[in-house]
């Protein structure tokens, strides 16, 4: 078991601890009533001796000082579980909000190249898993120590020689549980990981179901689903059913504590030393002292699970985050758009080059359009442009400063973005459109929206600007989606542009009046257009043609056709049937 | 829940043994306080150690026999439990690839994805736990009291009457906190469908500089989810102390009664301590049963939730007696795919996706579908392979209502190029062979030819059986266009339906697709969908929607003299070139 983990996680036990003193002391306090009412009860056994023999008085008394205890102890075990309730619950949230902190600060690479149902597995499934086991361990772990301290020390002063007897047999109990509990852990372990590797394929497949059901892969993918599912079944049966066992073991332990006891108990008591009130209370302990063992160990059990998901988790929030902005790193502010990029040499993957030795500079107010065949690192520019990727070598900068001086949000800030893949949030569409510039007033967001016309499909729409839509926007089409994105960037009017395919899912007839107000929206600013459709970029002051990762050719549209080079085939494609 | 309970059929030995055995264990406990009073009442007075000894033993010979009654108990237990859920998850996978679209669109993908894993989680413990447990509390409250009566009527009618009390605790408890638990779990549901949206959006996120603002969003969320657990969290923890009372109550007056009984000599010292074992055994077994039952509250709430998934029937039926068993070669002449009167609107719409749409397409022709954003191109194609249903009016291929066919004979002459481009994670091969189980290498590899994918799969090192991760990431937005391009293609779908699937091609590698497709010796009947006028102006007809409806069809030229919404669109891609070029 990970010693880092436990440690771990009580670090984030830390800013509770006066809750957790409290929980303590009242566990403390309220085992010590529960223990002392059979002691009271014991002594009014005592007093039924037999026929006309029962001290009423007596009883009488003892009774009801046991049901004063027994209320007391009752009140307190109540307000501990409210404190453990809150402990645990707000450790999750800590723990989740942490990691929802931490999802912000991951590197893209890391994002592109793990699962989402993975991670999202570890943020919700494990850390639930952890709470229960947290839980548990609170509610029964710390009053079964007590308990344990708490009958010892009754039992001591009721007859110290069969005391003895109970505290030599019950480490047995303890022995049982530990070795149970180490041999399960793998296990729990090997569960966990399968059960991600589960999360996996369900993410993935009835997050594309409408592709699976288009090619029929349905029976295939129930086998890829079966495949985990039958290993994940033996596994789980496994870890289920071992960890299962520490309870009737520790039980059986506990049954021999406590014929021991009894055969300890009516020898003593035929030698006097105990009387029957006191046997018949020294059993009842013996069967409490036993109790918190068979919950710490099945306590064990749980947290054994609880910690396997708790280093799922920590391993997600280990992993490293993007390299922080600069400790001195300047806000990029009054930006011009003078963007240059000196020798940068970029790759996904150490084994496979992409971009080597890179040289641009673009001026203010330029409008540069990259072209090139799919798979050329166009998207790749843009990564780098936005910081979502550090470069291997060379280096970027904005008006002359190295974006890694800057910090990260400044230089975003001086970017509006528009890409392909449209992606909107869950909530109305005017907190979609108001993303760049939260304190938009109403006509703001409707003159954006009127110059990149969405407004007319959103004033259909049945609450208009505040229709609400679900996650990824799915009741739009991908061209209204498109739009909104586009909106959204003309709400805020950022100095630089980035338009990544920004018109691809919308028709023609719309991208024409858009472009209008595109022309309108780059003008004065420095704006990276990548598209397929060169219609789009005739007019851009300068054209870069990517191939392979290096820009083989730049120019003017003009300059580009003269030349008869790559562009120029590229354009006839394109246009070849045009002139029919 | 209980609906769910099916599932359990192939476990049935397993799911009575469980709980027998179970029984077996709760019946030696009982015998206990008898043998402990007899001790009292014969072996000590008696000083009788020999007798003393053997009762001893005798207990631990019950433990032993309770050991390995409760081994077996568990085994059976695990066995049931997992297995169920095993297959609980298969069958609900299955169900929910046999969901239609409207139907996804309807309950969400977060949902069913929460369905399918914490749900499931939660009731292989619910059921686990109920199986191993459920049965036996009962029978050791219930059993406690029978030993009682057997010991002092009198006495024992207290029994009688913390039982119920203690009952209603518990279950008032229990039934007050379900609906609390329920809405706990929806509050999970927000967080983790804001989780994904955190990782699906995080290029927008950051672009926006919306870290920290999805970050608040997160902890209001996260918070309000607290809230709720900590309220439930309260009520759940009055059980075991409003019990521990009553129970403690229930002691007292116990040993009072005993005590008058014990003064009229009645009973015995030995018997009033048997009787205050008893019902501090109610005590143990009822704590446990409450934490069970909370167990199994939410469990049944997770139970109920899977089950409502199993209730969505999908609204696509099959045919019970389909008129035809596949989609039979089309003689040329006769029309292939036919829109009679198709009309379409949405579950929840108001309006008309698509209006009374009427026209044929012929074996092998090409029809081009073109319109705006939202004009229903891709509602049209969805329509073939009966993605959708027609609302009303009829869709048919080969002259058959596509309703008639069997939906996987439908979909197996159908290629289908999806608007988004999504492959799974697996080889290049394992992506192909999605329409064609047993596909040769050379037919993959002419189908990569022909979406002009093969020179970029031919430099991979590992050419077909490269890896592809999860969604394709590690393939870029045109490769992976392609890719889902030429799966299509594999098998020689007579009918291939490309959803604008060509818009994050580039022109050049757009036009070469085109020309591949039109030099097919069987040319499949093709229907493309786009919004360039580029990519069907080729097409031997096209159909140009506006707003639902067929405002013109013809070939680009006949268009072009006739329709104004053609000509629109075209001059909106060509004009300026004509002039800037």
């Amino acid at each position: 078991m990970k010693k880092g983990t436990v440690k771990r996680v009580l670090a984030y036990l830390g800013s509770y601890r006066i809750y957790l003193a409290l929980s303590l002391l009242l566990a403390a306090v309220s085992v010590a009533f529960t223990l002392y009412v059979p002691i009271r009860i014991g002594r009014a056994i005592d007093a039924v001796v037999g026929k006309g023999a029962v001290d009423f008085s007596a009883l009488l008394r003892h009774l009801a000082v046991a049901g004063a205890f027994a209320l007391a102890a009752a009140l307190l075990q109540w307000i501990m579980s409210v404190i453990n309730n809150k402990i645990t619950y707000e450790v999750v949230r800590d723990i989740r909000s942490d990691a929802m902190t931490h999802i912000q600060e991951l590197p893209l690479s890391y994002l592109d190249s793990h699962a989402y149902g993975d991670i999202v597995s570890r943020v919700i499934a494990d850390v639930d898993q952890f709470a229960d086991g947290l839980l548990m361990g609170f509610t029964n772990f710390f009053t079964g120590v007590v308990t344990i301290l708490g009958t010892l020390l009754f039992m001591l002063l009721l007859h110290p020689t069969i005391t003895l007897v109970v505290v030599l047999l019950t480490p047995l109990s303890l022995f049982v549980a530990r070795f149970i509990a180490k041999h399960t852990y793998q296990m729990f372990r090997l569960q966990s990981s399968t059960r991600g590797e589960q999360t996996a394929i369900i993410e993935e497949m009835i997050g594309n179901q409408r592709v699976v059901q288009a090619f029929s892969h349905e029976e295939k993918a129930l086998e890829a689903f079966d495949e985990v599912n039958d290993r994940l079944a033996a596994c789980s049966l496994q870890a289920t059913f071992y960890s299962s066992l520490t309870n009737p073991t520790t039980r059986f332990v506990n049954s021999t504590v406590y014929a021991a006891v009894a055969l300890a108990g009516a020898f003593a008591a035929i030698g006097g030393s105990i009387t029957v009130g006191g046997l018949s209370c020294f059993l009842s302990y013996a069967g409490q002292y036993a109790k918190p063992f068979n919950e710490i160990s099945g306590v064990i059990t749980e947290l054994q699970n609880a910690l396997a998901c708790a280093a799922r988790m920590f391993d997600f929030l280990d992993s490293a985050p993007q390299t922080p902005d600069a400790p001195d790193a300047q806000r990029l502010q009054n930006v011009k758009g003078n963007v240059t990029l000196s020798h940068v040499s970029f790759s996904y993957r150490p084994d496979q080059k992409l971009i080597e030795d890179l040289n641009l500079q673009v001026k203010a107010g330029n409008r540069i359009a990259i072209v090139g065949p799919t798979g050329c690192g166009k998207t790749t520019l843009i990564n780098l442009l936005m910081r979502f990727y550090d470069t291997t070598k060379g280096s970027v900068s904005v008006d002359g400063c190295d974006v890694r001086q800057v910090t990260r949000a400044s230089l975003r800030q001086n970017y509006g973005m528009v890409l392909q893949e449209t992606w909107l949030m869950e909530g109305t569409i005017r907190e979609n459109i108001v993303m760049g510039k939260p304190d938009a007033t109403d006509e703001e967001i409707i003159a954006a929206a009127k110059a990149s016309h969405a407004h007319s499909f959103i004033k259909r729409l049945p609450q208009g600007y505040d229709t609400l839509l679900s996650e990824n926007g799915d009741e739009l089409s991908q061209g209204q989606k498109q739009l909104l994105c586009i909106t959204r960037v003309m709400l805020c009017l950022p100095p630089m542009l980035i338009l990544d395919e920004a018109t691809s899912s919308i028709d023609t007839r719309t991208e024409l009046k858009i472009q209008d107000a595109f022309s309108r929206m780059m003008k004065g600013r420095t704006s990276f257009i990548v598209a397929h459709r060169l219609s789009t970029i005739c007019d851009a002051d300068r054209i870069l043609v990517m191939k392979d990762g290096n820009i083989i050719e730049q120019g003017t549209h003009r300059e580009l056709l003269e030349q008869k080079g790559f562009y120029y085939h590229l354009y006839e494609s394109q246009f070849a049937s045009a002139g029919e | 829940m209980f609906k769910l309970l099916r599932f359990l059929k192939s476990y049935r030995k397993e799911s009575i043994l469980a709980p027998l055995f179970k029984l077996l264990e709760a019946l030696l406990e009982l015998l206990v306080p008898l043998v402990v009073a007899a001790v009292i009442d014969h072996g000590i007075p008696d000083a009788d150690k020999g007798y003393i000894v053997r009762m001893c033993l005798l207990l631990v010979l019950f433990g032993l026999l309770g050991l390995s009654c409760s081994v077996c108990a568990q085994f059976f237990a695990a066995k049931a439990a997992v297995g169920f859920t095993a297959k609980v998850r298969h069958a609900l996978f299955s169900h929910i690839q046999s969901l239609s679209y409207t139907e996804l669109d309807d309950i969400g993908t977060s949902t069913l994805i929460t369905r399918m894993t914490s749900d499931m989680n939660q009731i292989q413990n619910g059921v686990n736990l109920t199986l191993r447990l459920l049965m036996r509390s009962p029978f050791v409250v219930f059993g406690a009291m029978i030993m009682a009566f057997t010991i002092d009527a009198k006495t024992a009618l207290l029994f009688v009457l913390v039982i119920p009390v203690l009952s209603l605790i518990v279950f008032g408890i229990m039934l007050f906190s379900i609906p609390l638990y329920r809405r706990v779990q929806l509050r999970l549901d927000q967080v983790l469908s804001l989780t994904r949206q955190n990782l699906t959006g995080v290029r927008v996120i950051r672009a926006f500089c919306k870290e920290d603002e999805q970050k608040e969003q997160f902890a209001r969320k996260n918070n309000a989810m607290t809230a709720e657990q900590k309220y439930v969290g309260r009520i759940s923890a009055l059980m075991n102390p409003l019990t521990y009372i009553v129970i403690n109550l229930g002691i007292i007056g116990l040993i009072y009664t005993g005590a008058l009984r014990v003064d009229a000599g009645i009973i015995t010292q030995g018997a009033v301590v048997a009787l205050y074992n008893y019902m501090s055994q109610i005590l143990v077994e009822l704590v446990k049963l409450a934490n069970l039952i909370i167990n199994i509250t939410k469990s049944i709430a997770c139970g109920n939730r899977v089950q409502s998934v199993f209730e969505t029937a999908s609204s696509l039926k099959a045919p019970e007696r389909p008129v035809r068993e596949t989609v039979p070669d089309c003689p040329a002449g006769s029309p292939y795919v036919e829109f009679d009167h198709a009309t379409l609107r949405y579950r929840n719409a108001s309006a008309d996706m698509l209006h009374d749409l009427c026209f044929a397409a012929a074996p092998g022709e090409t029809i081009g579908v073109i319109g705006g954003t939202g004009s229903g191109k891709s509602s049209l194609v969805s329509l073939i392979p009966r993605f959708y249903d027609v609302t009303s009016g009829a869709v048919r291929l080969c002259g058959t209502d596509v309703r008639d066919y069997p939906p996987g004979a439908l979909r197996q002459a159908v290629g289908v190029v999806p608007q988004r481009a999504v492959l799974f994670s697996g080889t290049i091969r394992s992506n192909l062979c999605f329409r064609k189980e047993n596909a040769g290498d050379e037919e993959l590899w002419e189908a990569l030819r022909l979406a002009q994918a093969e020179e970029f799969v031919r430099r991979l090192p590992k050419g077909l059986d490269s890896p592809v991760s999860q969604g394709g990431k590690n393939f870029s937005g045109g490769q992976r266009q392609r890719l889902t391009i030429a799966r299509a293609l594999v098998g020689n779908p007579p009918l291939l339906i490309l959803d604008d699937s060509a818009s994050a091609l580039d022109y050049a590698t757009d036009a070469a697709l085109r020309k591949a497709l039109a030099g097919l010796p069987q040319k499949p009947c093709c229907f493309l969908v786009s919004q360039r006028t580029a990519s069907l102006m080729h097409a031997d007809r096209i159909l140009v929607l506006d707003d639902g409806r067929i405002v013109g069809q013809g070939t680009h030229k006949e268009l072009l003299a006739s329709c104004e919404v053609y000509r629109e669109i075209y001059d909106s891609q060509f004009k300026k070139e004509v002039n800037a070029g």
